[in-house]
């Protein structure tokens, strides 16, 4: 966003904002904690709007749940802006000062009518028009999304249209207003600011800028090479190509999370090395020529991850780690020898502070600084910074503190790849449960009373018209796969929506059926919509057991 | 038990201002505090410990257990520390014969009615007012209620619950907002239940254990020092404390990781970093078992 | 609102239709659905109508007899209450059962307390025990002055007092009219003798002023006094009752002008709530009044509204009041139908409403802040002070709450002017006073009396003693006992003060040497028990060690299988005593020790190990 690639807030300044826009996300859940923050907002006397497809449980809290089609929030964001300028609310001083391309955005958002919004998205007009003035009048505003505007084919253009609402109306740069994408995962945040995107080196220098290659490799004493590697939905490509041949996967499990996951695990088991770095023998693991057994990072290895309000705070070792399983620090250095290149035996805090030197944003981290402030927030240029609550405040400063203002972008409603037909009536879209992670591999073995396993969630009227009961087993079936599973009835769901969680691969196989259509840009996967159909096959029956893979390809547990 | 610490989280928001300075007396010494602060803060601030047992740094007052009071000059009853406002020119006592009886009355009614050995705390500040829960004889009413073992994650001892809302306050709104659990009943037959005692599985209860870590007395238990225990062998001075950060979603929950035998016991989260105020979720707080293969 | 999680059980259609016909219509749906992709709610409303939970469960209650799961789950559906928290509501009041009954009939409740205890409650409740009525113990009643008090409890059919039935007076006949030229009304023994002040329209000379009629009170001088409060306008009004000096008659006897001027001087909106959850053992004064002049609540509190600039009025009614909940009701619609009510009274710019809450069983609500909690659908446990109510009362705003009693003085006093109010009386105490006098006298019932009345001179009153006067309970079981050597005990706030004691309510009951006061003792101490609401730690438990003390020292011998086997004197009652009053939240435990304390100094209870007198 803008030049930084961090949400722009702290939790803390959602306890004290006036309107927050919940967009594609259920953090009820899936951010427990950072929900606790928002909740004390809305004690605070916060308003708040939720754009879902499902009503989630995080809708459950909201003044106003807005269940749109899936795949069209640019649609909804788009109209939102129209009724923003039709109406005047936009800051026009902001906007002039501290922005480009507004005349452009206007005109492209100019056919998004109420009317025509309602027609593609399915939300009320009115509710449109209402969630405008809420957001655009509020003294403060925040916009948080998660992986419900990132996870489709045209992510990148989901999150340009929802910072086009934030440039109209000034909701950005200032305390209690801004863009905050929840993070997933405990280090997504730390692993793109330590450069491991294929395009950016740690900091977020760009690789193809020759001044930043040029520190690095001073540094380093390596040539950096000049062009942008591949993220993973490329690399899979490259696979497909046999372009790519070699891979060292770690800490991830593509064989399980991918989407149209039977074509991954049969590109992964094809290449003539794979080589996974993991705490487990995880499906991936056992496609692998060469397994390096890891210790856990954060309980048994001392480090630094980063959260989604970029702080970056301090991991320990609590426990040795079981086995042979070794620190990731070790089992590269190790490798970095056994290739002839003597490393030492660097510690965690040596490691550090060579980021510290090369990255201008965490310079004044220094290790006692993280172990004594309970964590800092980047950027946090020199050791007397106090970290950055918030980003972008030059946005406000007369001459934008040196930098170009930042423009709008110009997005038009596209929606899923994956239409619906007569085959496939029923979107199928994807997310995760509070009790539970990704694909299990960590939570699976969490003994959880409240955890009900995988199952297709459908709205009544769906459930009525195919003659489904709560806990009957149904075969869903995707044009790249078919799966059996139980079924759950959810009133949250509007009709034409399903929904399923991916934490339980060896039961259920739901990549099977997710679409593998991806962005361009960003490389994420539409696993938010998917067509199906669902079949009934009997009522559930005392003792029968969880789902089981049926017509997976070769390619089911242990495959 | 040593503990790998650090410190609190960065400062206040913009916008934070420095309160009117309140000017008062405690036990003789003159002590300023800033506008909203509570007489306990001025009894900190003066360097006078106070007992406290429902009051906590991440949960609002509720002032039930009364075993903080303090005698201000010219009210008639003594007052809570942990939810009175200091006003200025308060004249306080926290030593005087009234408090020291109050106070151990407070803690013998304690001991008197619930299990107390695992309530390190309450025992030092008995011993420190000379309470004899004893006194009352054998005959007295108790609590008297059976171990409800209905999961793998917590117990509840109700026969240790000293009624503090602690639990409830976490459950609900103070944290969690999920109101799984209430005070249900009154006067000596009150009890921490959910609707009709249905068990917890069946109730609301997301599991997040929030009620575990507040509680005072062990009557919420996690069930691995539950049945460490049970065995014998549970033993705090053995242990390390290391913080560290939880492992599943982006947020940077804080938690600490109470270790034993080289093996994770159970989970807490520092109640005075700013991410957790030291409430955690069901991932973070259970979710553990994998960093020991299981 | 919230994710809230409800359960599986589902209620009867009785049950549904039940909590439906109150919740129905007074607010909209607590989400609201306005089609398959709109749905409003947010959690600032989570609490908006959850001050419907009270009625919702009496409602549960009278349709089923009981609290049933399916039943707090539609009670959670609708008023987005969790299930859990209207289950510790629930279970905080005598009134509701969480348990199925087994059998599906009326329920009978039978005082135990004190006045009704003398008089054979025990016998009483064996009795109906025996003859298989359903039959719960009760704490009082507030029918002292017609032992031994019952209460019926309906099912499927209104609540209702028998002897409210059997009377036949112009207190009980409900629907029928005046009754009885000039019939004297039995809970009323002055009434239609000249001089009566608040009693004055109970029985009066020519006739009693029939209580179902709004005509009858007008013609009687009713709202001559609301006429007159507009005139002098709000702060005239508050004027008034400042200079008049009158101070509360529920019990804390706080002048009732400063409370109603600081809740003027606070910022809007603010309420008027009526404190009628008359629970002190030995009390039905408020009762008498409201069954019998309801009217003149309704335009006492009207008045409060107007001076205070109170859009709304509550009345917080305790649950075993039938036939006054039932006239107040019919007092309210009646002047509402012809404008003493509603919008723009008697062609004002004035707008003021009335709604009546019944409490459940539950002494401690009658503490102005648990009524407050109660009222607003939460458990009724009492709330720090401060801050107080004049600045946060019901829902958090200012608030006037006053007795019925302290009410009614208002109109005379704005009718006559605070002055000609404050020369009835004493120096310290101005106007007059209903007195509750029960136990062993002639003529029990409400007395009225100009204050600097002695308490021999009530007693005169009441057709004296019957007996040898052994004790007199002055100010309710928060009271305390005094002996005979007493008598000349002016009843005023001042005399009593200076004596360490406190005139209550108004209670006034006498013992002769024939009752077992160490019972009554230990029965008082148990009432304590019963009703402490357990929110705090010296009262919960305080109140319990304090009964199982005084069950231990009048059953047992001394020797070391008493309680407290080290001492069993009464040292130990006086510690318990002394944390209750400096420590606990509220006037419950800071009385709760009072009447034991001052019995044992009197003699009344075996006290000593071994040594009592």
């Amino acid at each position: 966003m803008f030049g930084a690639g961090g949400g722009t807030s702290s939790y803390r300044e959602i306890e004290e904002t006036d309107v927050i826009v919940l967009w594609g996300s259920n953090a009820r859940e899936a951010h427990p904690i950072f929900f606790h923050h928002l909740m004390k907002g809305l004690d605070n006397g916060a308003r708040m709007y939720c754009i879902d497809p499902r009503r989630t449980s995080s809708s459950r809290f909201a003044d106003a749940w807005l269940g749109l089609d899936v795949g069209t929030d640019i649609a909804l964001a788009n109209a939102v802006g129209r009724e923003i300028i039709a109406n005047d609310w936009h800051d026009r001083a902001f906007i002039d000062r501290a922005t480009t391309g507004f005349d452009h955005y206007r005109a492209a958002v100019e056919p998004y009518t109420l009317d025509r919004a309602a027609a593609i998205t399915g939300v009320p007009g009115e509710a449109i028009a209402e969630l405008a003035r809420a957001y655009a009048t509020a003294e403060q505003a925040q916009i948080l999304w998660t992986l419900g505007i990132t996870e489709h084919h045209n992510a990148v253009d989901n999150v340009l249209a929802l910072c086009n609402l934030a440039l109209l109306t000034g909701h950005i740069g200032r305390w209690g207003s801004g863009l905050v994408p929840l993070r997933g995962q405990n280090n997504v945040q730390g692993g793109g600011d330590m450069g491991a995107l294929p395009n950016k080196l740690p900091g977020f220098a760009d690789i193809v800028d020759a001044e930043a290659r040029a520190r690095f490799e001073a540094v380093w004493e390596a040539p950096v090479p000049p062009e942008p590697g591949l993220h993973l939905t490329l690399m899979f490509e490259a696979m497909e190509r046999g372009d790519l041949r070699a891979v060292y996967c770690i800490g991830e499990n593509p064989a399980d999370s991918e989407a149209d996951v039977t074509n991954a695990r049969k590109l992964l088991a094809d290449l003539e090395l794979l080589i996974v770095q993991d705490i487990f023998l995880t499906r991936t693991a056992e496609l692998a020529d060469v397994v390096f057994p890891a210790s856990v990072a954060w309980a048994e290895s001392d480090g630094t991850v980063t959260s989604s309000e970029r702080r970056v705070q301090r991991v320990r070792a609590a426990v040795p780690p079981p086995g042979e399983a070794r620190d990731d620090i070790d089992i590269i250095g190790e490798l970095a020898r056994r290739l002839d290149y003597d490393w030492g035996k660097p510690s965690p805090q040596d490691l550090w502070d060579e980021l510290r030197s090369l990255s201008p944003l965490h310079r004044g981290m220094s290790w006692e600084r993280l172990e004594a402030e309970g964590g800092l927030q980047w950027p946090c240029p020199d050791e007397d910074h106090p970290g950055s609550p918030f980003l972008h405040g030059w946005l406000w400063e007369p001459d934008l503190g040196g930098r170009q203002p930042a423009p709008f972008s110009v997005v038009e409603h596209a929606g899923p790849i994956e239409e619906l037909s007569d085959e496939f009536p029923l979107r199928l879209t994807t997310g995760r449960a509070l009790d539970s992670y990704n694909t299990g591999v960590q939570s699976g073995s969490l003994e959880s009373p409240i955890r009900s396993g995988d199952t297709i969630d459908v709205s009544e009227a769906d459930a009525a018209r195919l003659g489904i009961t709560a806990g009957m087993r149904v075969r869903v079936t995707s044009p790249r796969g078919s799966v059996e599973m139980p079924a759950r009835i959810d009133p949250g769901l509007p009709e034409g929506l399903t929904f399923t969680t991916f934490h339980f691969p060896e039961l259920v196989d739901v990549n099977q059926l997710t679409n593998d259509a991806w962005d361009k840009r960003s490389g994420t996967s539409e696993f938010k919509a998917a067509s199906i159909r669902i079949e009934p096959l009997a009522a559930a029956s005392p003792g029968s057991g969880p789902a089981a893979v049926v017509d997976g390809s070769g390619a089911g547990a242990g495959g | 038990m040593t503990t790998i610490d650090s410190g609190r989280s960065t400062g206040p928001g913009p916008g934070e201002a420095a309160g009117t300075p309140v000017a008062l007396t405690v036990d003789g010494r003159p002590v300023e505090v800033t506008d909203g602060a509570t007489v306990l803060d001025a009894c900190t601030a003066a360097g006078v410990e106070t007992p406290t047992l429902c009051w906590a740094a991440n949960l609002t007052p509720v002032n039930a257990c009364r075993l903080c009071v303090v005698e201000q000059e010219g009210s008639r009853t003594l007052v809570p520390a942990c939810s009175r406002l200091a006003e200025e020119g308060m004249v306080l006592h926290t030593d005087s014969e009234r408090v020291r009886h109050s106070r151990k009355m407070v803690l013998e009614f304690l001991g008197s009615a619930s299990e107390l050995d695992q309530a390190p705390d309450l025992a030092r500040w008995s011993a420190h007012y000379g309470a004899d829960p004893g006194r009352y004889g054998p005959a007295g009413a108790t609590m008297d209620e059976e171990v409800r073992v209905q999961d793998d994650l917590y117990i509840r001892d109700y026969d240790r619950c000293v009624l503090c809302y602690k639990c409830v306050e976490a459950c609900g709104d103070d944290a969690q907002h999920t109101y799984a659990i209430t005070m249900s009943g009154r006067g000596f037959g009150a009890r921490i239940s959910t609707e009709f005692d249905v068990t917890l599985p069946e109730s609301a209860c997301v599991y997040c254990g929030n009620c575990v870590a507040v509680c005072p007395t062990n009557a919420l238990q996690f069930k691995t020092e539950f049945d460490l225990r049970e065995a014998g062998s549970w033993r705090p001075d053995d242990q390390t404390v290391t913080r560290t950060v939880c492992s599943y979603c982006g947020v940077g929950c804080n938690l600490e990781l109470h270790v034993q035998d080289e093996t994770i016991v159970k989970v807490t989260s520092p109640d005075d970093h700013d991410v957790t105020s030291g409430h955690l979720c069901i991932k973070g707080r259970f979710g553990w078992g994998y960093v020991h293969g299981r | 609102m919230t994710d809230l999680h409800i359960g599986t059980d589902r209620p009867t259609d009785a049950e549904r239709a039940a909590v439906d016909a109150v919740v129905g219509g007074t607010l909209g749906p607590a989400v609201v659905v306005e089609g398959e992709r709109l749905v409003r709610g947010g959690l600032s409303r989570r609490n908006d109508r959850r001050h419907l939970l009270l009625p919702a469960l009496h409602a549960l209650q009278r349709v089923a007899g009981w609290i049933s799961p399916g039943g707090i789950n539609h009670i959670a559906e609708v008023l987005a209450v969790p299930p859990a928290d209207a289950y510790g509501v629930a279970t905080f009041y005598d009134l509701f059962q969480v348990d199925q009954p087994g059998h599906d009939g009326d329920v009978t409740h039978v005082c135990v307390d004190a006045a009704c205890q003398i008089a054979g409650s025990a016998g009483e409740v064996e009795r109906l025990r025996a003859a298989g009525v359903p039959v719960e113990a009760s704490p009082c009643l507030g029918q002292c002055e017609r032992p031994v008090a019952t209460f019926v409890q309906g099912r499927g059919r209104p609540d209702r007092v028998p002897a409210d039935d059997e009377a036949g007076d112009a207190s009980g006949s409900g629907s029928a009219g005046p009754t009885g030229s000039g019939a004297a009304v039995p809970s009323v023994p002055q009434s239609g003798q000249p001089g009566l002040r608040l009693l004055r329209r109970i029985g009066r000379a020519a006739g009693p002023v029939d209580p179902t009629s709004l005509d009858a009170y007008v013609r009687a001088g009713g709202y001559a006094a609301m006429t007159e409060a507009f005139r002098r306008g709000p702060d005239g009004v508050i004027d008034e009752v400042v200079t008049s000096g009158l101070m509360g008659r529920g019990g804390a006897a706080f002048p009732t002008g400063v409370k109603w001027r600081a809740v003027a001087g606070e910022p809007g909106p603010r309420h008027v709530v009526v404190n009628a959850d008359e629970s002190e053992p030995g009390t039905f004064k408020d009762r008498v009044l409201l069954e019998n002049d309801p009217f003149a609540l309704i335009e006492a509190m009207t008045i409060a509204g107007f001076a205070v600039g109170a859009e709304k009025g509550w009345i917080y009614i305790r649950g075993e009041y039938p036939l006054a909940t039932r006239r107040l009701a019919e007092a309210i619609d009646a002047a509402t139908a012809a404008g003493f009510l509603g919008p723009r009274i008697a062609r004002s710019s004035f707008d003021f409403e009335i709604e009546i809450r019944r409490g459940a069983g539950a002494y401690i609500c009658g503490e102005e802040t648990a009524l407050f909690n109660s009222l607003e659908g939460f458990r009724g446990e009492p709330r720090q002070k401060p801050p107080f109510p004049t600045t946060n009362g019901l829902f958090g705003r200012p608030t006037v709450i006053n007795n019925p009693e302290t009410l009614v003085n208002v109109l005379d006093i704005v009718t006559d002017g605070g002055d000609a109010y404050a020369a009835i009386g004493t120096e310290g105490s101005n106007g007059s006073k209903l007195f509750c006098l029960s136990g062993r006298v002639a003529r029990p019932g409400v007395y009225e009396v100009d204050f600097g009345a002695t308490l021999g001179e009530l007693l005169d009153l009441a057709g004296g003693v019957t007996g040898d006067l052994r004790a007199v309970l002055l100010g309710g079981a928060a009271g305390s006992f005094v002996g005979p050597d007493r008598l000349d005990l002016p009843l005023t706030f001042e005399a009593t003060r200076a004596a360490g004691l406190s005139l209550g309510s108004g209670v006034v009951m006498a013992f002769d040497h024939t009752v077992d006061l160490a019972a009554v003792v230990t029965r008082i101490a148990d009432f304590f028990r019963h009703e402490s609401c357990g929110q705090c730690v010296p009262c919960r438990v305080g109140t319990t060690r304090q009964h199982e003390l005084l069950v231990e020292l009048s059953s047992k011998p001394a020797g070391p299988d008493r309680v407290g086997s080290l001492r069993l004197d009464t040292d130990l009652l006086d510690e318990i005593d002394r944390a209750m009053k400096d420590a606990s939240i509220c006037g419950l435990g800071h009385t709760a020790g009072t009447a034991v304390r001052s019995a044992i100094d009197l003699g009344l209870v075996p006290a000593t190990n071994g040594d009592s007198p």
